[in-house]
């Protein structure tokens, strides 16, 4: 029942056999052991496993692992280079832009994604593009102006 | 050090959070691990008939299939109780899983174990359930009526309990003498918390020690741990550890005491394997306990004036299908306590009717009573002034416990200790331009268009659950304390150990704050731990806007503990009376003599050195506190909401905040 995949993982190529129902959080989480991608629902309101797929920000529990056969996937752990933090992992740092932490992986993801296609987004374009990502400590303020710092450079 | 307090540092939690690293219950994994999924009840009222385990037992990678019966005939106490007891409370128990009635949609009544989350749910769909649906009721005050299906033989009507408070025959004087009488009713609906993190469980038995371990989401490990042990599991409480790694928000939620979590436990505890179970978050609708649903009827008598001459308030509060943790006190004393407000009414009476609904249990949730206690009040508030026709705002005034009536005794039990109201009136109306927001509303209502609304609200909480003496008093089965334990090490760098549990607030930046500030020590030579039930003392967990005021009181005081021994030392040493001793930025000296010194690190190490220390001081440096406050914390303030109305579709829109 296992079906071959091969995967670019945080730069790292991840050979697997799958099952072809097996959703693409669950691969990461359970079998590559990167728990960094949350689930926080069942219907993909959330946004907490948000990672990124061939450069594009990705809900991966609407996505099948079999899906992700040789695509590039990053996720949160992936994201800092050599324990460099990342522009925007330094800005939700600076800006408070987390509290439980628990949306934020996906947050910063859905962010990275906004940002690789539109370097200097207003402020109604970051809403626009977080909207399918939800924060239940209410920090959405922060989280936008964090958004906006990495733009600016992180200044 | 010293004024670090209060500044703005960034948080030390943050990098294992922004990285990945944060390691949340489900996220954590034990050799061995297998993964529970219950089965829940699609019937909001049914009578179990069967549960047929035998096809999910054969399926591929089970473990194991429990049904209700089960748990029952291993003997362990198998139930989840509510730990806050009201006079004549019905207390029907509340199984861990259901045996012969279901009573809410999501009531369990199987657990299946197997070898992958997968497989177990593959498995729960096979186990086959016979049900005989019963008819449901699940509005609060219909449940009281003539004729509703009846949740428990011992709790006619489904009343839970009949709460009053204040005085009945003042409010029917202070009503017979009104010029004018206001009456509301009004319908505060059922919330559902969700954090974002789904609850979840991981527990290991060792059944060397016969000790288990459970990680969970939990706001309060240590009422946690007491609650499995008397009523649950079977397990004393010194064999149990409970421990809540990174928590993903609470809200309330994960307070209360559930089946689940002790179900995982109880799975662990029969197979001998760590078992993980993880929320869906169709689950986390079904079973985490919801907020408020109250139906209340509420009048407010006025003289000519428009001053408030008496309130009455008859509420028919949702307990849910079974009594939750806390949930008796949340439309009692976390409500009724509130009714006055930030004014002064001279007679108030509330009677609450908690009944049981085919729904899941309601709780505690953001806020608890106090919210659904402010609605009430400000409701009012707004149908007073348009009935007499004074501006929402000058009608608050007029009532507004005055500045000088501090400390002010309410008619419902609380004392006020101090506030001055009308300046946040002020504040709030300046910063929204209130009166160039009324004639905009009047230019709007002649000209057509869309129409302005503006809502006020001047609301209090009572903050801080405490203290115990009262809480006892009301009701609670538990003391509304904290502890801390500050532990200073040989070098001079501290371990601070609180009972206060976080689940986002930052608990570790913020104490640590507290500690260097007072001790004069770098931020980073401070470090806090929390969450572990075999590392910190016995502690009341994170909820009702007590950690700081509470928890944080209690760090406080031990370092003050902490400064008193390191004063007698450094006298002893310095050949100073202690009295002429003064301790300020890490440093004890002489009064008048600064040059008289011995710095923190000396001090303490000569602490742990003991080669001379003054006659009856122990070695060691390390100082514990059960901070049991005076009194709640009662913050106040009022809000200003601005919507713009479409008269034609009645769509709103918030315009200002």
């Amino acid at each position: 029942m296992g079906f071959p995949i091969s995967v670019e993982v945080n730069g790292v190529e991840r050979r697997a056999e799958v099952e072809p129902r097996q959703l693409l959080v669950h691969w990461l989480r359970d079998a590559l052991g990167l728990t960094g991608t949350k689930v926080g629902c069942d219907t993909s309101l959330c946004g907490a496993c948000t990672v990124l797929v061939d450069g594009r920000a990705v809900k991966s529990c609407t996505q099948l692992a079999v899906q992700a056969d040789g695509s590039r996937v990053t996720t949160i752990e992936g994201l800092a280079d050599d324990g460099e933090l990342q522009v925007l992992q330094r800005a939700f740092w600076e800006e408070h832009a987390l509290q439980c932490g628990y949306c934020t992986p996906g947050m910063i993801l859905a962010a990275a994604g906004l940002l690789a296609q539109e370097p200097d987004p207003e402020e109604t374009a970051i809403r626009q593009a977080l909207k399918g990502n939800l924060c239940r400590c209410t920090g959405y303020h922060n989280i936008v102006k964090a958004v906006r710092r990495a733009a600016a450079g992180g200044e | 050090m010293a004024g670090v307090l209060g500044t703005s540092i960034r948080r030390r939690e943050d990098p294992a959070l922004i990285t990945g690293r944060g390691r949340y219950t489900a996220d954590l994994e034990r050799p061995g691990m297998v993964h529970a999924v219950v089965v829940r009840s699609p019937h909001a009222h049914a009578r179990l008939r069967g549960v047929d385990v035998t096809a999910a037992a054969a399926a591929p990678g089970v473990l194991a299939v429990y049904s209700g019966a089960d748990v029952v005939a291993s003997g362990v106490g198998g139930v989840v109780p509510t730990a806050w007891l009201l006079p004549d409370l019905k207390t029907p128990p509340h199984p861990l899983l259901a045996t012969e009635v279901v009573r809410h949609v999501g009531d369990g009544v199987a657990v299946v174990v197997a070898e992958s989350v997968y497989a177990a749910r593959d498995a729960a769909e096979l186990v086959a359930v016979d049900y005989e649906p019963l008819p449901a009721v699940t509005d609060p005050r219909a449940a009281t009526t003539e004729g509703a299906p009846q949740l428990y033989a011992e709790a006619p009507g489904n009343v839970a309990f009949d709460w009053q408070l204040g005085d009945a025959a003042a409010v029917e004087g202070a009503f017979a003498g009104a010029a004018r009488t206001v009456e509301l009713e009004l319908r505060n609906n059922r919330l559902i918390p969700h954090a974002i993190e789904p609850r979840a469980a991981l527990a290991e038995f060792d059944e060397r020690r016969g000790a288990l371990t459970l990680w969970m989401t939990s706001q309060n490990p240590h009422v946690h741990r007491l609650l499995l042990s008397l009523a649950s599991l079977g397990l004393p409480e010194h064999k149990i550890r409970v421990i809540a790694p990174e928590v993903g928000g609470g809200f309330g939620s994960k307070i209360h005491h559930y089946p689940d979590e002790a179900l995982t436990a109880w799975c662990a505890m029969q197979l001998k394997r760590p078992v993980k179970w993880t929320a869906t978050r169709s689950e986390a609708n079904q079973t985490d306990a919801h907020g408020r649903d109250h139906r209340t009827r509420a009048a407010l008598a006025l003289d000519g004036d428009g001053r408030i001459l008496g309130l009455r308030v008859r509420t028919h509060a949702a307990m849910g299908a079974y009594l939750s943790t806390f949930a008796p006190a949340v439309p009692t004393y976390l409500y009724g306590t509130l009714l006055s407000g930030q004014y002064d009414i001279p007679a108030i009476h509330v009677r609450v009717t908690g009944t049981f609904t085919n729904t899941a249990p309601v709780d505690a949730y953001r806020g608890a009573g106090r919210p659904e206690a402010t609605f009430v009040v400000e409701r009012l508030m707004d149908l007073a002034a348009r009935e007499t026709g004074l501006d929402p705002a000058e009608l608050r005034r007029r009532n507004f416990v005055p500045p000088d009536a501090f400390p002010y005794q309410t008619q419902v039990a609380l004392q006020y200790d101090s506030g001055n109201y009308e300046p946040a009136l002020d504040r709030a109306l300046e910063a929204v331009g209130y009166a160039e927001l009324r004639a905009e509303q009047r230019r709007r209502r002649e000209q057509g268009g869309k129409l302005l609304g503006i809502g006020l609200s001047s609301y209090i909480e009572a903050c801080g659950l405490a203290p115990s003496q009262v809480v006892g008093a009301l009701g609670a089965q538990a003391g509304l304390w904290e502890s801390a334990k500050v532990r200073v090490h040989p070098t001079g760098t501290v371990t601070v150990y609180t009972g206060s549990s976080a689940h986002g607030q930052g608990h570790a930046t913020t104490f640590a704050q507290i500690v260097a500030d007072k001790l004069g020590i770098p931020v980073e030579n401070v470090e806090v731990r929390h969450g572990d039930t075999d590392e910190v003392p016995f502690g009341m967990g994170t909820y009702g806007s007590r950690s700081a005021a509470v928890g944080g009181s209690a760090i406080a005081v031990s370092v003050d503990k902490v400064i008193a021994k390191g004063r007698r030392i450094a006298a002893h040493l310095l050949e100073a009376a202690e009295n002429d001793v003064v301790f300020e930025e890490a440093k004890f000296f002489v009064r008048g003599a600064p040059a008289q010194s011995k710095a923190w690190g000396e001090v303490v190490l000569q602490a742990y050195l003991a080669h001379n220390l003054p006659d009856g001081v122990e070695a060691g440096l390390e100082e514990t506190t059960f901070y049991n406050p005076a009194n709640f914390t009662f913050p106040f303030g009022t809000h200003v909401a601005v919507v713009e109305v479409d008269p034609e579709t009645g769509e709103v829109a918030i315009a200002r905040y």
